[in-house]
C-alpha cells in the first residue's frame, strides 16, 4: 500500500520539452514512472522522449487516461497550468516549479478546491512511493520500499531522511514532499490523513520549518483526532533571525508566528518525537518502530 | 518590496482613495517650498523601516524657515542604517477617529484576508494579541472580489466595540464599501501581500482618510511591476548607491546567490537546499559555533557556482572558516569538490575547509578532495562540531539579527 501514487499511476506532463522537464521525465522514466504523455500548447500531434504530445491537458486526458500531471513550467504561467489539470478532471496534480506570484497561486488553490484534484506544491520536490512511482525531483537511488510515511517541506531534507531510512533498513512507505511556498496545495494536516489511513504506514517522520503555522496545525490535527502512529519531527531553522526569507519564499518568521521553538513545543506536546539531527530522526524512527 | 509611504499613497490616490495633501522633498530648500503651499506639514522621513516616528524621523512644522531646518536634520539621517534621501511633507487632517483597514496574506486559509478596527493607530499585532474582539476579519473569494454585504457585515461587526461611533455606523459602513473593494482591486493589482492604511481617518465630516501607507509588494511578482521596482531603487539608492541594505546582501543579491548575511559570526555556511542549510546553522550554533551566513546553491549546482559561492562567503573578513554541507541529489558531489579545489587554489584559502558530502557521485566527490588535502566527512553533526573545533567557539548564543524590516 501506499499514497497518492503507485505502479498504476499514469502521468501527464506540462512542459515535457523544456530544459528541466526533458531532464525530470526522463529520470521518472528511468524510475519506471507510468509517464504516458506531455502538454505543450501549439506542439499537439507531436512526440516527445517516446510519449505523444498535445496541445491540452483534457486532449491527453481523452487521448491516454492520464490520472496525474507533473507540471514542470516556468513560474509567470505555473498558476494557469495547475488550474489546467484541475480542470480536465485529473486525480494528482505535483507542481514543481518554484517563483511563483504568491496571489496567482491563491488564486490557483480556490480554484483547485472546486474540483476533485488533489495539488502538491509549488516549489516542491515532488512525490515517490519506493519501487513504483515517482514524480518530481527525488533522486532514483535513495528510497526503498518499506514501512514509514515521509512528509516535508525541504527538499534536501526530504532526502536526507529518505536515505537515511532506507540505509537502516526501514524504507519507505511515500515520501511527499509539500514545499516550500507560503500557499500550498497540501500541507501536513492534508498528508497525515492519508498516512493514517495507509495500513502499510507504521510511522511518520514531519520535516517542518520556521515559517507559517502548518506545523502548529499538524499538532492540533493530531490531538483532535487521537492520531495514534508514532511521529518523528525534525525542525529547521532554529538559529533564523525574524524578517528574513531563509532560502524558501514560505521560511520567514513575520512577529510572533512562525519561530522554530513554536514549531518544536507544539509537536512535542502532541508525543511526536522531536530530533535535533537527521542521524536522530533515523534513530527515533527504529525505537518507535521497535515498541510497536 | 515594501514601497515607501509616499510611494503607497501615490498609488491610493491613483486608484481614488482619499490621502492628506502632500509633497515630495529631496532638499531642505523643497520642504521650505512645500510648507509655503500647504501651511501646517508634517515632515516625515521616507525610509523603508517601521520606527521612524522614534528616531526622530518626523517633526510637525509652523512656517517655510521651520521646515527647512527640519528637513536638513531629518536628511542628514540614518534610521536603522538607512540613509533619508526624501521627506514627505503633509498637511494635517481633523480627526474625529482613527480605524484600522489592512490586506493582508493568510497562509493558513490561502487567502488575502480584510482586516477591520476600530482601533487604529495601533499595531494590529498588538490589537490582535491583547482585544482580538476588535477586529473583524474577511476572507473574500479571491474570483469575486469582497462583495458589498460581506463588508457591511465587517463593519457593523468592528464597530460594534467603538460607541462613539454608534450613532454613524450606517454610514460609515456604506462608506467602507468602496474603499475596501477599490482596496483589495490594488493589493491584486499590484500583488500586495501586505496593503495596510493605518490610520484611516474618520473626519469630522464622516470622509474618510488614509493617513499612513503601507505597501509590500510579493518579491516572486516584481517581475510584472517593474517601473514601481526602478522608483523604489531611485528613492532608497541615491546616487552614492547606499541603500541601506545589508552590503554583502546587496552584492550577494548582483551575483544572483540565496544568501542571508548574519553579521558577526565567524562560520561561513554554504549548503543545496533551503532546509539542508538551515539545518547546517543549527549545528554549527548547536555545538558552540556562531554562522555567519546562510547560502544555498540550489539544487544542480556546478563548479562555477560552488567557486562563487565561496568567494562570496569568504568577502567578509569575519569568516574564519568555512562549512559546506552537499546531500547529492541533483546536485553532483563530484561537481561540487571540483568547485572548491578551484576556489581554493584561485582564491588562495587558507582558512580551514570542512566539507560533508553524500549522496550522488560522493565516491568521486570525496577522491577529489582528498587529492587535493581537503578531508570530507560523511556525518553532518561531526563536521560541524570538526569545524567549531578549527576556528573555535564564539560567545555569544545566537547571531544578532540586523534591523528586522518593519
Amino acid at each position: 500500500m501506499a499514497i497518492l501514487v503507485d505502479a498504476s499511476t499514469r502521468v501527464l506532463v506540462q512542459g515535457i520539452t523544456g530544459r528541466e522537464g526533458t531532464f525530470h521525465t526522463q529520470q521518472m522514466q528511468a524510475y519506471g514512472t507510468r509517464v504516458v504523455a506531455g502538454v505543450v500548447p501549439g506542439r499537439g500531434g507531436g512526440e516527445a522522449l517516446g510519449v505523444p504530445v498535445f496541445d491540452t491537458v483534457a486532449d491527453a486526458v481523452a487521448g491516454t487516461g492520464a490520472d496525474a500531471a507533473f507540471t514542470i513550467v516556468p513560474p509567470a504561467f505555473a498558476a494557469d497550468a495547475v488550474m489546467e489539470a484541475a480542470a480536465a478532471g485529473l486525480r494528482l496534480g505535483v507542481c514543481v516549479t518554484e517563483g511563483i506570484p504568491v496571489l496567482d497561486m491563491v488564486r490557483a488553490t480556490a480554484y483547485v478546491e472546486r474540483t476533485a484534484m488533489r495539488l502538491i506544491g509549488p516549489n516542491c520536490p515532488g512525490v515517490m512511493t519506493p519501487g513504483e512511482c515517482k514524480i518530481g525531483f527525488i533522486p532514483n537511488h535513495v528510497a526503498r520500499p518499506g514501512r514509514v510515511g515521509v512528509v516535508a517541506r525541504s527538499g534536501t531534507l526530504t532526502y536526507e531522511v529518505i536515505q537515511g531510512l532506507s540505509d537502516a533498513g526501514y524504507g519507505e512507505t511515500t515520501a511527499v514532499g509539500i514545499g516550500g511556498d507560503p500557499v500550498l496545495g497540501s500541507t501536513f494536516v492534508d498528508i497525515l490523513p492519508l498516512f493514517a489511513g495507509d495500513p502499510a504506514t507504521e510511522a511518520v517522520v514531519l520535516v517542518g520549518e520556521i515559517g507559517g503555522s502548518d506545523e502548529e496545525r499538524a499538532a492540533d490535527w493530531m490531538r483532535s483526532t487521537g492520531f495514534d502512529k508514532p511521529v518523528v519531527a525534525f525542525i529547521s531553522g532554529r538559529t533564523a533571525p525574524p524578517g528574513k526569507r531563509m532560502g524558501h519564499a514560505g521560511a520567514i518568521i513575520s512577529g510572533t508566528t512562525g519561530s522554530a521553538q513554536s514549531k518544536i513545543d507544539a509537536l512535542g506536546a502532541v508525543g511526536a518525537a522531536v530530533a535535533d539531527t537527521i542521524e536522530d530522526v533515523i534513530r527515533l524512527v527504529g525505537e518507535r518502530l521497535s515498541r510497536r | 518590496m515594501k514601497l515607501l509611504e509616499h510611494q503607497a499613497k501615490r498609488q491610493f490616490a491613483r486608484v481614488g482613495i482619499a490621502v492628506p495633501a502632500g509633497r515630495l522633498a529631496r532638499t531642505p530648500e523643497e520642504a521650505a517650498d512645500a510648507a509655503r503651499e500647504l501651511g501646517r506639514v508634517a515632515v516625515k522621513a521616507q525610509v523603508p523601516i517601521g520606527g521612524r516616528g522614534k528616531a526622530g524621523g518626523i517633526a510637525v512644522v509652523d512656517s517655510p524657515e521651520e521646515a527647512r531646518r527640519e528637513a536638513a536634520r531629518i536628511l542628514a539621517m540614518e534610521i536603522r542604517g538607512f540613509p533619508v534621501r526624501s521627506v514627505w511633507c503633509e498637511r494635517g487632517l481633523q480627526i474625529a477617529h482613527e480605524l484600522y483597514l489592512g490586506i493582508t496574506l493568510d497562509r493558513d486559509r490561502r487567502r488575502l484576508v480584510l482586516i477591520l478596527s476600530a482601533a487604529g493607530g495601533m499595531e494590529i499585532e498588538e490589537v490582535a494579541a491583547t482585544s482580538p474582539e476588535r477586529i473583524a476579519k474577511l476572507w473574500p473569494d479571491p474570483f469575486a472580489g469582497p462583495q458589498p454585504f460581506e463588508v457591511r457585515a465587517l463593519a457593523f461587526s468592528a464597530l460594534a466595540h467603538a460607541p462613539a461611533l454608534a450613532e454613524s455606523r450606517s454610514r460609515l459602513a456604506s462608506r467602507l464599501v468602496p474603499l475596501a473593494q477599490t482596496l483589495h482591486r490594488l493589493a491584486v493589482d499590484l500583488d500586495a501581500v501586505t496593503c495596510e492604511i493605518n490610520p484611516l481617518v474618520v473626519t469630522p465630516e464622516g470622509e474618510l482618510v488614509a493617513a499612513d501607507g503601507k505597501l509590500e509588494v510579493d518579491e516572486n511578482a516584481e517581475y510584472r511591476h517593474p517601473d514601481l521596482v526602478a522608483e523604489l531603487a531611485r528613492d532608497v539608492e541615491g546616487e552614492d548607491g547606499k541603500s541601506g541594505e545589508d552590503p554583502y546582501e546587496a552584492e550577494a543579491k548582483r551575483r544572483g546567490l540565496t544568501y542571508v548575511h548574519l553579521p558577526g559570526g565567524s562560520i561561513g555556511c554554504i549548503g543545496n537546499g533551503a532546509g539542508l542549510v538551515m539545518n547546517t546553522l543549527d549545528l554549527v550554533q548547536k555545538v558552540g559555533g556562531r554562522p555567519n551566513n546562510f547560502l544555498d546553491v540550489g539544487g544542480g549546482a556546478g563548479a562555477e557556482k560552488v567557486r562563487n559561492s565561496l568567494a562570496m562567503v569568504l568577502s567578509d573578513p569575519d569568516v574564519r572558516g568555512v562549512f559546506i554541507n552537499i546531500f547529492g541529489g541533483i546536485t553532483r558531489g563530484d561537481e561540487v569538490a571540483r568547485g572548491i579545489v578551484r576556489a581554493r587554489d584561485e582564491l588562495g584559502i587558507t582558512l580551514p575547509l570542512v566539507v560533508r558530502m553524500t549522496g550522488t557521485n560522493e565516491e568521486e566527490g570525496r577522491r577529489i578532495l582528498t587529492e587535493a588535502g581537503i578531508t570530507p566527512g560523511i556525518s553532518a553533526p561531526e563536521a560541524a562540531r570538526t569545524i567549531v573545533e578549527l576556528v573555535g567557539r564564539q560567545a555569544g548564543g545566537a547571531p544578532q539579527p540586523p534591523d528586522a524590516p518593519r
